[in-house]
């Protein structure tokens, strides 16, 4: 085992390959602290502005605001379609499940922008009917982000699902217990983790989107993403590497938070009792 | 009776609403491009005919093989000490992918402007070292948007790369190195060889995620060297041609798919016997 351990060489490309991956979200942190209006790196002088933005700027807030309520919206939406389409799928195990199981997962595979015009489509097809779920509203990007984001739920779904018994299953249907009964008192409560992943990985995905919101929005439905998009375009805003500080601070918290709680509930098992 | 039709209950919401709301617009996308403005073949044959166009996608396909050579060989180091790495290795290079991985494609697009651009602190560096009179243009090119799209595919191309190497059976290392041969001759012609499944599925995935790819390149392109996806969005949105960018649209979505099937093939070799 120890003989196949990687040597040296590849240690240093590795660690120059991790200063790569590491390298820009490093360049983001002194910029947010310039005390110039453009993207410049300071020179003596720091400044809390960029921050204040944040958090003074109704631009900012109302950005942050909105990206949160579609992805609530969007992620309990498509959370809960995709599991009641999972369970079908392992329930009932249909003919062409196969083919049902890649219409599912379509919007997925597609290039972005292949489904950022298809959206765009759809959304300025249903402003000739109404203006509520429509171009450029609220209730069109969380829409358009549940087609987006469902695909990530059916597999999460499907995943914690195939690890469940099926025989408790069939044992419930053998007692008599009815669907209802099946699914919300026999295999939601087995499954509840993959729920509740599915629910939080869909609704990071629609609080990051920006290639399908691009083609949906322009001044109304202002989210967070739109918002850094604009400001990244031409003239740079260093608000914009203030709020990069946060959400990669945000990020860091939790996957090291993540990885050591992993690491440590992996010992207390391997440890032996008392 | 009833009983037949219990699966569609749980089954059809989610099977009307991407019906609804994805294949039948996209059919509509599809007329756009043999409709407007005006019905016939002649948006396809723009597509494929127009220097600028042409030139567009030769760029996209350039771009993307030398992003997915790059990226996968990276990926591969990157796999091989979490894998094999000693438990501290393997945790902290755990979190070199999975930070970068969780981080938005727009976060990470404008980390490589703070770093790169004319302002930016590379750039400042040299300068002040005195080793620059001009700023150097690293991004709004080609370069930028190269390099930018490297560090946006690494982590994916990782995650079938590390479930290859984790199959490897580590008796047949062993075997090599008791008959004699080498450690590098063990990496070259047995671990990396039977890692080959995961190399190919590697570079699939990343090449079908960087031929459609929007926001980098439009970002660290800076409207300079325009890849396909982007193409798209300026024919929609700032010099219209609605029929050409449906057209381009579908041709897309067909590279897409046809690179998929072989992806398919590729996870399940034993389905087509």
């Amino acid at each position: 085992m120890i003989s196949s351990r990687p040597r040296r060489l590849t240690v240093i490309l590795t660690v120059l390959i991790a200063i790569f991956m590491l390298m820009p979200l490093l360049a983001v942190v002194p910029v947010s602290f310039t005390p110039k209006r453009f993207l410049s790196v300071p020179t003596g002088e720091l400044s809390l502005r960029h921050y204040r933005t944040l958090i003074e700027d109704r631009e900012w807030i109302e950005g942050i605001w909105l990206s949160l309520r579609i992805g609530v919206l969007s992620a309990a939406f498509s959370t809960a379609l995709a599991t009641f389409f999972s369970l079908g799928i392992w329930m009932f195990r249909p003919r062409f499940a196969g083919v049902l199981m890649g219409l599912a997962l379509l919007p997925m595979v597609a290039p972005p922008v292949v489904s950022a015009l298809t959206l765009y489509f759809f959304l300025i097809t249903l402003s000739n009917f109404n203006g509520i779920v429509a171009y450029d509203t609220m209730f069109g990007v969380a829409l358009a982000h549940s087609v987006m984001i469902v695909p990530f739920a059916v597999v999460l779904v499907s995943v914690s699902l195939a690890q469940v018994d099926r025989r408790m299953d069939l044992a419930a249907r053998a007692m008599g217990a009815g669907l209802g009964t099946r699914i919300f008192k026999v295999i939601l409560p087995n499954i509840k983790f993959g729920v509740i992943a599915a629910f939080l990985l869909t609704f990071v995905l629609s609080w990051e989107e920006i290639a399908v919101t691009i083609f949906i929005t322009s001044v109304d439905a202002v989210t967070l993403p739109r918002l850094m998009w604009q400001g990244l375009r031409d003239n740079i805003d260093p608000a914009i590497a203030a709020i990069s500080v946060v959400l990669i601070l945000i990020v860091i918290v939790v996957v090291v938070g993540k990885t050591v709680v992993q690491k440590l509930m992996k010992k207390r098992r391997a440890a032996p009792h008392g | 009776m009833a009983r037949r039709f219990r699966p569609m209950i749980l089954l059809a919401p989610l099977l009307a609403f991407l019906s609804l709301a994805y294949v039948l617009p996209f059919a509509g996308v599809v007329g756009w491009s043999v409709t407007l403005p005006e019905p016939g073949l002649q948006n396809y044959k723009a597509a494929l005919a127009d220097p600028l166009v042409l030139s567009v996608f030769w760029r996209t396909l350039r771009i993307c093989v030398i992003v997915t050579l790059i990226s996968v060989a990276m990926a591969y180091f990157l796999a091989l000490l979490w894998v094999r790495g000693s438990p501290l290795v393997r945790m902290l290079t755990e979190l070199c992918i999975l930070i970068p991985f969780w981080i938005s494609v727009l976060t990470r697009a404008f980390g490589w402007l703070a770093l790169l651009s004319n302002r930016g602190i590379l750039n400042k560096w040299l300068e002040a070292a005195g080793l620059l009179d001009d700023p150097l243009r690293l991004v709004r090119n080609e370069f930028g948007v190269t390099v930018g799209m490297i560090h946006f595919m690494v982590p994916f191309a990782v995650f079938p790369l590390a479930s290859a190497m984790r199959m490897v059976d580590e008796r047949v290392l062993m075997a090599a190195r008791g008959m004699g041969a080498g450690r590098a001759r063990v990496f070259l012609q047995v671990f990396v060889p039977m890692t080959a499944a995961g190399i190919l599925g590697a570079i699939l995935l990343v090449f079908v995620f960087a031929i459609g790819f929007f926001i980098t390149p439009a970002i660290l392109g800076g409207g300079r060297s325009v890849m396909v996806a982007e193409l798209i969005y300026l024919r929609i949105f700032q010099s219209p041609d609605w029929g050409l960018a449906a057209a381009i649209s579908v041709i897309l979505m067909l590279a897409v798919s046809a690179l998929l099937s072989l992806l398919l093939k590729q996870i399940r070799p034993g389905a087509e016997k």
